[in-house]
């Protein structure tokens, strides 16, 4: 080379390197930034939702007498049913703090344990029938006051009116303290009871059913509807003819329109002109697939435009027709981008509210779907619902109820990784 | 200097096709052939025959259309966009561009081998036996497992691979993938093969295996054969085909072309004054 040239290489190569440099400074700065804001949304989301998992049960010893659940010697199943379980659960309560008088202090200490208490004992007379006209030692959920106490959310100190808990109400939980009979345990029932007034009672399985069914529904109508469309928009539809151009140019834009369009959409045209009910996830899953289609298709294409063209050259030089081209290599080869892009579609319908807002899934449902016709609501929608909510333990549920949806949202990524990793260690 | 010596050729006429560019035993007779790429004409009025179970090599410079016109023979130029061929293109009497003929099934018959090594990102077993699969030409594993490993030995892979039958064809080195892409095609028994620069990213050792096949190969089947290197020609075909700037400008028996050229822009390339 030229002594000249070096030279002037040389000179420029300074300059080359700190802009580099710089280049890779800026890039650090703006991860740092935003791993910044993700953890502390996660560590705010953590903190206010983790005590969650935890819920504060209380122990009683339950006398459960014939004569005050009105049982005489023989009684049927009905009666047993029916049998009056508030009575013994409050006798049982009188009877282990004896001095309380007058009808508020009476009412708030009935008001120590759920109102789930008497189901629980209801169900457990009629699972043992034996155990009437015995004293059992029982652990009912504890009302969501006293569990807020339990997990350090009423300060003492503070004066009495500005209390959830009243000094008499303090002296029970201390004495029940001192008895162990309080204690947090792992919070079963958040994962298996549905949504409900009472907020300790309050789970997500309902939720969670909701949003399964509701993907299920979308996932098996989007996948084979919008891989089958980018296959045949790639690799079958005639090239620059003006009706594929005008397809094309509508998916794309629909990709861009805000999701609460398809939810009127889904209104109007499923609801209103086909009669699918409201609120189930059947509605949920087609307005989710109108929205996800068009991720699917643009990302599934993207993957087999990166086909390289002579694969396809090799297979019809083979002999192979164009279909089986297609479905023996195109789209063996880019399969790890059609899941990549259809699982990202379906992580964003998971997450998604505003379109299901729009049909009728945001209601009160206090029963678990049965299938994907009865009234539900989904993961979102209920961290909506509990976000409305001034109780403390709702809004517990409500980030823990974040967190649950965030490690769907993980797993599904993770997920799309394991297929990626599996369907490329084919080549 | 290129740049006079252009216009010199520009001057001189490619009118018709020189030497003998038809024989009796034709496998394929093209005639009239014009190739376009959208409104860019890449092939002029081709007319030749490739005679049955020979070796014919298609010379020229690059760019000069030698691989458009071998893909017209399998009707490869099908798939790409805007272009389209005109004339009459023959397999065996039979017009291969006939709108009943099944480009599927004549392709099949007629293979081809790319320029550039194009194995499926499949194991190197899966490569070779997809063709057969496809045609249903093994009726049982064993059968299978049998013709591919008989055309890796014929395309001189198969010492480098028996080890590694189910690792990925796209993990070997380009001149492999190019025997495999060989052993591939020759799985299919086609009557016909196209040979788009097969051994140019091969070493001499390699090189010779596949010039001896292409020789073994003609006995039964007919070979058409692109090739840069006018010793390959010389050593394997039969007859030779100069192609120039789209123009069919001289066919003759490779003896012929190289000792004695009737058309002055084969002698130039030939003698290396262009090219
Ligand atoms: N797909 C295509 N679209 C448009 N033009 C093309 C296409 N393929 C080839 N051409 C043009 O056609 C002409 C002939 O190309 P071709 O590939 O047949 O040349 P070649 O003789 O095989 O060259 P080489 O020896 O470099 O392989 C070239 O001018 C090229 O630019
Ligand atoms: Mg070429």
């Amino acid at each position: 080379m030229n002594k000249n040239t070096t030279e002037i290489i040389k000179l420029k190569l300074a300059k080359r390197y700190a802009k580099e440099k710089r280049f890779k400074l800026y890039g650090i700065s703006a991860i740092a930034v935003s791993i910044a804001f993700l953890l502390s949304l996660l560590i705010n989301i953590s903190v206010t939702g983790l005590p969650a998992f935890q819920q504060t049960y209380i122990n009683i010893e339950v006398d459960i007498d014939s004569k005050l659940l009105k049982l005489d010697s023989q009684y049927s199943e009905q009666e047993l049913f029916r049998a009056n379980y508030s009575k013994v659960v409050k006798q049982s309560l009188k009877a282990m703090f004896p001095g309380v008088k007058g009808r508020k202090q009476k009412r708030a200490l009935r008001q120590l344990v759920s109102k789930s208490a008497i189901y629980q004992l209801r169900d457990f007379v009629i699972d043992n029938p034996s155990v009437i006209d015995t004293k059992q030692s029982l652990w009912f959920l504890a009302r969501d006051d006293v569990d807020v106490f339990m997990k350090g959310g009423i300060d003492r100190s503070l004066p009495e009116s500005d209390r959830r808990l009243k000094d008499f109400q303090l002296v029970w939980v201390d004495k029940l303290l001192s008895e162990n009979r309080l204690e947090k345990r792992f919070n079963v029932s958040f994962f298996t009871e549905d949504d409900s007034r009472e907020p300790e009672q309050a789970g997500i399985k309902g939720a969670m059913i909701g949003s399964l069914l509701t993907m299920l529904v979308t996932m098996l109508l989007s996948f084979p509807i919008g891989v089958s469309t980018a296959i045949y928009l790639e690799e079958f539809a005639p090239k620059n003819n003006k009706w594929v151009d005008l397809i094309e140019i509508n998916i794309n834009n629909l990709a861009a329109v805000p999701s609460i369009v398809f939810g009127l959409l889904g209104l109007a045209v499923f609801i209103g002109l086909f009669g699918v009910p409201r609120s189930v996830p059947l509605i949920g899953g087609l307005v989710l697939t109108l929205m996800t289609l068009p991720t699917i298709i643009i990302t599934s294409r993207a993957a087999l435009k990166a086909v390289p063209p002579s694969i396809r050259e090799a297979a019809l030089a083979l002999g192979a027709s164009r279909v089986q081209t297609t479905f023996h290599h195109v789209v063996p080869a880019a399969m790890p981008g059609i899941l990549t892009g259809t699982i990202i579609g379906m992580a964003q319908a998971l997450g998604e509210t505003a379109p299901l807002l729009m049909i009728g899934m945001v209601a009160f449902i206090a029963d678990v779907p049965q299938g994907i016709t009865d009234p539900s609501t989904v993961l979102p929608v209920q961290i909506y619902l509990w976000s409305d909510s001034p109780e403390r333990a709702f809004t517990e549920r409500t980030s823990a109820a974040i967190m649950v949806l965030l490690g769907f949202l993980i797993v599904m990524n993770f997920l799309a990784v394991i297929m990626r990793k599996k369907f490329e260690k084919k080549w | 200097m290129i740049d006079i010596e252009k216009r010199e050729e520009f001057d001189i006429e490619i009118d018709k096709t020189v030497g003998k560019p038809f024989i009796d035993d034709a496998k394929f007779s093209t005639r009239n052939v014009d190739v376009f790429y959208d409104d860019k004409q890449a092939i002029f009025d081709a007319n030749i025959d490739i005679g049955k179970n020979q070796i014919i090599a298609m010379i020229g410079p690059s760019g000069c259309g030698k691989s458009t016109f071998l893909r017209c023979l399998n009707r490869m130029n099908d798939t790409i966009q805007g272009c389209h061929i005109s004339g009459d293109i023959k397999l065996d009497n039979e017009d291969i561009y006939h709108k009943h003929q099944d480009p599927v099934l004549l392709r099949a018959r007629v293979g081809m081998v790319f320029q550039k090594p194009n194995p499926f990102p499949k194991s190197i077993y899966d490569n070779v036996a997809y063709g057969a699969k496809l045609h249903g030409l093994a009726s049982n594993k064993i059968e299978l497992d049998e013709l591919v490993e008989k055309s890796l030995i014929r395309a001189g892979l198969f010492k480098e691979v028996k080890d590694s039958l189910h690792k990925p064809g796209t993990g070997l080195s380009g001149g492999q993938q190019q025997r495999l892409c060989i052993a591939r095609t020759i799985a299919i028994d086609p009557e016909v093969i196209l040979m788009d620069e097969p051994t140019s990213a091969l070493d001499p050792i390699a090189t010779a295996v596949i010039e001896e096949l292409m020789i073994d190969l003609s006995k039964k089947y007919t070979i058409a054969i692109v090739t840069h290197s006018m010793q390959q020609a010389a050593r394997v075909s039969q007859r030779t085909a100069y192609f120039h700037m789209g123009h069919l400008v001289e066919v003759n028996d490779t003896n012929t072309v190289f000792t004695n050229p009737e058309h002055q822009l084969t002698e130039n390339y030939i003698t290396g004054r262009f090219g």
